[in-house]
């Protein structure tokens, strides 16, 4: 018998069972839909996850070190260790500019808050990044509009400043924003540039709600002794540990650590934001995937048991299949088919009901419900059919076809 | 050759710590084209032989060749095999797929045979015709009499061109007027050379055929040559059966 043949036979056979069961077939395949529901969800939450990770941590470069003073995940131990290390210095930074040969550009930065007023327009507590010249280049800035601080702005100090693009459309929705005198903080800077609009990072912080004015600037008014970041831009990707080294011997140089100390400063990177993501994202997720399986494997046995009721129903039909001539394998596949048919139809029941839902998600973070999500949930119903299937039907294949037909 | 032999053939049954012998070692040729009712009361053992006969059931001891296989020694697997080519069944409930429609229920042994669609639609309607039926060929059984839906039954058997036809009790659950009109078809069959065997334990049924074993107690009692008296009766307008199948030697 050839197999297309059998299978084609095995789901006439199977359409007209479930037919001729319409609500417990229904009943049956609740306990999958609501599997199927939970996974699809999950797995498109984690998704979301991911994706809104993926686009924020773009925005930090790849080919970015930043040396500050303490490593982007430290421990509560070593947080003991660290906490009374020295400030980095603008000085340090420009003698690392003067030194470094593998870097292509190194930026200053320094964050802070401060209340920005326009005429009666005010913004409460907008954060307040101090920069060099060489920012733009490290930190990929696209504007809108105007241009980026000058050397000699951050040289001099210059009451000047960049804006984020939502303060931009709260204090000029009408007009241009460019020569607009606003007050941060202390004094009235000037704003010679606009930000493209960024969005969130994924902690949740707003990226165009930002002023950046000249480091010069930041340290006369806002912080007098900032904690800065050295962010290098290195020329080249592939050698981001040898940046790494030399950036290590000119700080323990500059900041004049004796040898066999270790450093007072750490060296982050975006890759250790990643690595972390990953295993963290990646056990929240096995968890959440084992979680919402459950219920798919509650769901299963559920189909397991149906099966078994149609099996035992249908002794007799399987009696007179096999007297003329089924073989155990014919029996097989037409109860597999049918159990598969359960699982495929609550799958597809169960992806109707979950893709309203992921707009629920999307509302939180950006998610849509993906093909290969859906695929892969319809493959995992079939799967749980087969397998939840598979004992009813291997009963039903090895029935001596005499006491089978003797049934009633 | 025969095309039936059966040497010893016994069959016992093991329930709890009892053994129930419900065949004691029966031994007995059938030839091609033969009409044969196996006959004796309940308990007798004759369901036991016709499940043997039927390779619904090995047996315990003996030599079953059907066609010159030895099907004792057969699996599972091969026994289906063995049922499908060999064998038409015509049980006393018919035992029609409830779901399917008549010509569906008479290509399902093609199907299971492998046969393609298409010759499968082809044979399944002719076998319809032989038994009157090319007019119901989209009737569900619930939608038959039956007479009719016996009639199927007998198409199912037939078409996959069988060496046997095997009925058990197959007028047991109609009425006379339609038992007798199938016992007509059973006639015209035989007079076209098919190899026919009835299980019964009614007389009237069993003076159809030209040969009755009559079974008592796992044992042959008697095997006798008769002389079918029914033949006057006018058989029911029916189109030519099927010819036998081409002896395969």
């Amino acid at each position: 018998m050839r197999y297309a043949d059998e299978i084609r036979e095995a789901v006439v056979i199977a359409v007209g069972a479930l037919r001729s069961n319409k609500l417990r077939a229904g009943l049956t395949t609740l306990g999958i839909v609501i599997g199927i529901v939970t996974v699809t969800l999950m797995a498109t939450a984690i998704d979301g996850l991911n994706r809104a990770f993926q686009r924020s941590i773009s925005m930090i470069g790849a080919d970015v070190l930043f040396i500050q003073r303490f490593s982007w995940f430290t421990g509560r131990e070593e947080w003991a260790k660290t906490r009374n290390r020295r400030e980095l210095t603008l000085a340090q930074a420009r003698e690392v500019a003067r030194l470094s040969t593998l870097a292509r550009a190194v930026g200053v930065e320094a964050h802070g808050s401060a209340d920005v007023r326009y005429g009666n327009r005010s913004a409460r507590a907008v954060w307040v990044v101090g920069n060099s010249e060489d920012s733009a280049l490290v930190r990929g800035v696209s504007l809108t509009e105007g241009r980026w601080l000058s050397a000699a702005e951050v040289q001099g100090a210059r009451p000047v400043c960049v804006i984020g693009s939502d303060l931009a459309a709260r204090f000029f929705p009408l007009e241009s924003s460019l020569g607009k005198r606003i007050r941060v903080g202390r004094s009235l800077c000037e704003v010679v540039g606009v930000l493209e609009k960024q969005g969130q990072f994924f902690t949740g912080a707003n990226l165009d709600n930002q002023v950046v004015i000249p480091i010069t600037r930041f340290t006369t008014d806002l912080v007098r002794w900032p904690d800065v970041t050295i962010a290098v831009k290195v020329w080249d990707t592939t050698r981001m540990e040898a940046a790494k080294d030399e950036l290590t011997g000119i700080l323990r140089q500059l900041r004049r650590v004796p040898p066999g100390m270790p450093d007072d400063f750490a060296i982050n990177q975006q890759e250790m934001l990643v690595r972390n993501f990953n295993q963290i994202g990646g056990s929240l997720a096995l968890v959440g995937l084992f979680i919402t399986g459950l219920s798919l494997f509650v769901g299963g046995i559920g189909v397991m048991n149906i099966m078994y009721v149609s099996v035992a129903e249908r002794t007799r039909e399987i009696g007179v299949r096999k007297a003329i001539g089924a073989k155990r394998r014919n029996i097989l596949t037409q109860f597999l088919v049918e159990a598969v048919f359960i699982s495929l139809g609550a799958g597809l029941v169960g992806l109707a009901v979950a893709w309203p839902m992921t707009w629920v998600i999307d509302y939180f973070l950006a998610a849509r419900m993906s093909i290969p999500t859906a695929l892969a949930a319809l493959l995992v119903a079939a799967v749980t059919g087969i397998v939840s299937g598979f004992l009813p039907a291997w009963r039903a294949a090895r029935l001596n076809p005499v006491d089978a037909l003797r049934s009633e | 050759m025969s095309l039936i032999r059966i040497t010893g053939l016994s069959r016992h049954y093991v329930m709890g710590t009892e053994v129930i012998h419900a065949l004691r070692g029966v031994s007995v040729a059938i030839e091609r084209g033969e009409y044969i009712a196996i006959m004796g009361p309940s308990g007798s053992g004759k369901s036991t032989l016709m499940n043997l006969l039927g390779c619904l059931d090995t047996p315990s001891q003996g030599v079953y060749e059907l066609n010159g296989l030895n099907v004792a020694d057969m699996d599972d697997n091969q026994l289906a095999e063995i049922r499908n080519r060999e064998i038409g069944f015509v049980f006393q409930s018919f035992n029609l797929m409830a779901r399917s429609d008549a010509l569906h229920n008479v290509e399902l042994p093609l199907v299971y045979a492998g046969v393609p669609p298409a010759e499968r639609r082809e044979r399944a309607l002719e076998a319809l015709r032989q038994v009157a039926l090319a007019d119901r060929v989209h009737h569900r059984p619930n939608e038959l009499s039956g007479g009719q839906r016996q009639r199927v039954a007998v198409a199912r058997a037939l078409v996959n061109r069988p060496s046997i036809i095997l009925a058990d009790e197959p007028t047991g659950n109609l009425d006379s007027r339609t038992g007798t009109e199938i016992l007509a078809l059973f006639d015209q069959l035989s007079r076209n050379g098919n190899t026919i065997i009835v299980v019964t334990h009614e007389e009237d049924v069993a003076q159809h055929a030209r040969r009755i074993l009559r079974i008592r107690d796992g044992l042959i009692a008697a095997d006798e040559v008769n002389q079918p008296h029914h033949r006057a009766e006018a058989p029911p307008r029916l189109p030519p059966v099927l010819t036998p199948p081409p002896i395969i030697s």
